[in-house]
């Protein structure tokens, strides 16, 4: 797909608001539908078709395969710590309210949190999946 | 959606079926907006249609697209299909009609949800408040699947990457 | 009771048998995954058209509407939809080793490739 020169002028011009657009969903998932898996995917939606218009070395470049493995652990973690904070502050595992100064904004800096972690441990996992499956070599000639 | 399902069942270009299992993701997704259920329809339509197709296509890359042709005709399948169906639309007689607002779903749990989400958590998606705050764990364990079907799909496929030889790297 | 009162239940049995009948009726593994998954979808129905009441909107809470849809089964949908590709992606790298060691994804060959060669392991 490297030749077609319309395709690549669209993708490089698209990009941007698809990684805005997932963003917009991901942050804005409090006041319309939305949220942390919406946002991941859409986010690796935007790789695999960067993927698919220049080529896996290229995207392979953009983002390397330590960063993906990174981020899939990373997210969990992140959820995790939120909980293991609110262990630490006095509450429960997982209890928002003692995050901040009052219970209600402490229940949102929970929920921004944890949808943080969220949509980076599907980004990364479908992303990670994408690339096994198209970097592999197709060995039924081989064998 | 059922024209589809069909057409998923006797088409045998396996190519084929995945645009047409891609078409029934986004007819289910309008179902969902339908049903007033914006979220799953998002997650449907992105995950279902979009990330489903890819991993298909992927993997048909690696295996080959054509489907054998059935060596008999699959009559107890069927049979049995037809039976399941019977006994699962006997079971549905008792179940509550459509949108009946005195159903058991509409009134446990939700009400307590649908009035207090907003004041106990600041954030008016009520399906956002309730995935993240009040049933959190849930929403840990759902992250921890994720990342396990990540590290299953990287432990099952790590070896045979891109040697032209055929050996294997460990 | 009538058609239109339990329509949507008969119409989640139809995809549900359907999907049934794809992963018991078809060799090809891929098939069968994909049947497998259209199964999955007529779950996600199966909980949610029961939460939707005629007249309500989307569960988000604003000043303008009185009746919303009932968002909980919305929550453990979107949790199974999540697990479902998850399972999806997992069956379909464990088809792609199959077809590595095997030579094919159709279930009655790999059947007698196992049976024939596979006693001596």
């Amino acid at each position: 797909m490297r030749g077609f020169l319309v395709l690549r002028v669209v993708a490089k011009l698209l990009m941007p608001f698809m990684l805005v657009f997932a963003l917009y969903v991901q942050f804005h998932g409090d006041y319309s539908p939305g949220g942390g898996f919406q946002a991941g995917v859409i986010i690796a939606a935007t790789m695999i078709f960067y993927a698919l218009i220049f080529g896996l070395p290229a995207a392979r470049q953009l983002v390397p395969e330590a960063l993906v493995e990174t981020m899939v652990a990373l997210g969990v973690l992140i959820y995790a710590g939120v909980g293991v904070a609110g262990l630490l502050l006095g509450g429960n595992y997982l209890d928002y309210f003692v995050l901040a100064h009052s219970p209600v904004h402490g229940q949102e800096r929970g929920i921004f949190w944890v949808e943080v972690g969220v949509a980076v441990t599907v980004s990364g996992v479908m992303l990670k999946i994408f690339y096994m499956f198209a970097g592999r070599q197709r060995s039924a000639e081989d064998e | 959606m059922a024209a589809l399902t069909l057409g998923i069942a006797l088409q045998r270009n396996l190519y084929a079926v995945v645009v047409l299992s891609g078409a029934y993701s986004f007819l289910m997704a309008t179902a969902l907006v339908a049903l007033d259920a914006v979220d799953v329809a998002m997650t449907e339509a992105s995950v279902g249609a979009g990330i489903s197709t890819v991993l298909l296509l992927g993997a048909l890359y690696l295996c080959g697209g054509e489907e054998a042709k059935p060596l008999t005709r699959p009559w107890l399948p069927l049979a049995i299909a037809l039976v399941i169906a019977g006994a699962l639309v006997y079971g549905t007689l008792g179940l509550p009609a459509f949108s009946d607002p005195t159903a058991p779903i509409h009134t446990h749990v939700v009400p307590r949800y649908l009035h207090d989400a907003l004041r106990e958590t600041g954030v008016p998606n009520v399906v956002t408040a309730v995935l993240a705050s009040y049933r959190g764990y849930d929403t840990l364990g759902e992250t921890t699947v994720v990342f396990t079907a990540g590290a299953g799909v990287i432990a099952l496929l790590r070896r045979l990457r891109r040697r032209k030889d055929g050996g294997h790297k460990a | 009771m009538s058609v239109a009162s339990h329509f949507s239940y008969w119409v989640t049995i139809l995809l549900m048998v359907a999907g049934l009948y794809i992963v018991i009726a078809r060799g090809n593994l891929v098939k069968k995954l994909i049947g497998l998954s259209i199964f999955q979808t007529s779950v996600y129905l199966l909980y949610i058209a029961p939460g939707k009441l005629i007249g309500g909107t989307a569960p988000i809470v604003s000043p303008a509407f009185k009746i919303y849809s009932n968002p909980l089964p919305h929550v453990l949908i979107l949790t199974a939809i999540v697990v479902g590709v998850a399972t999806l992606a997992l069956g379909l790298a464990l088809v792609v080793r199959i077809r590595e060691e095997y030579g094919s994804i159709e279930e009655d060959e790999i059947l007698a490739a196992d049976g024939a060669g596979g006693d001596d392991e």
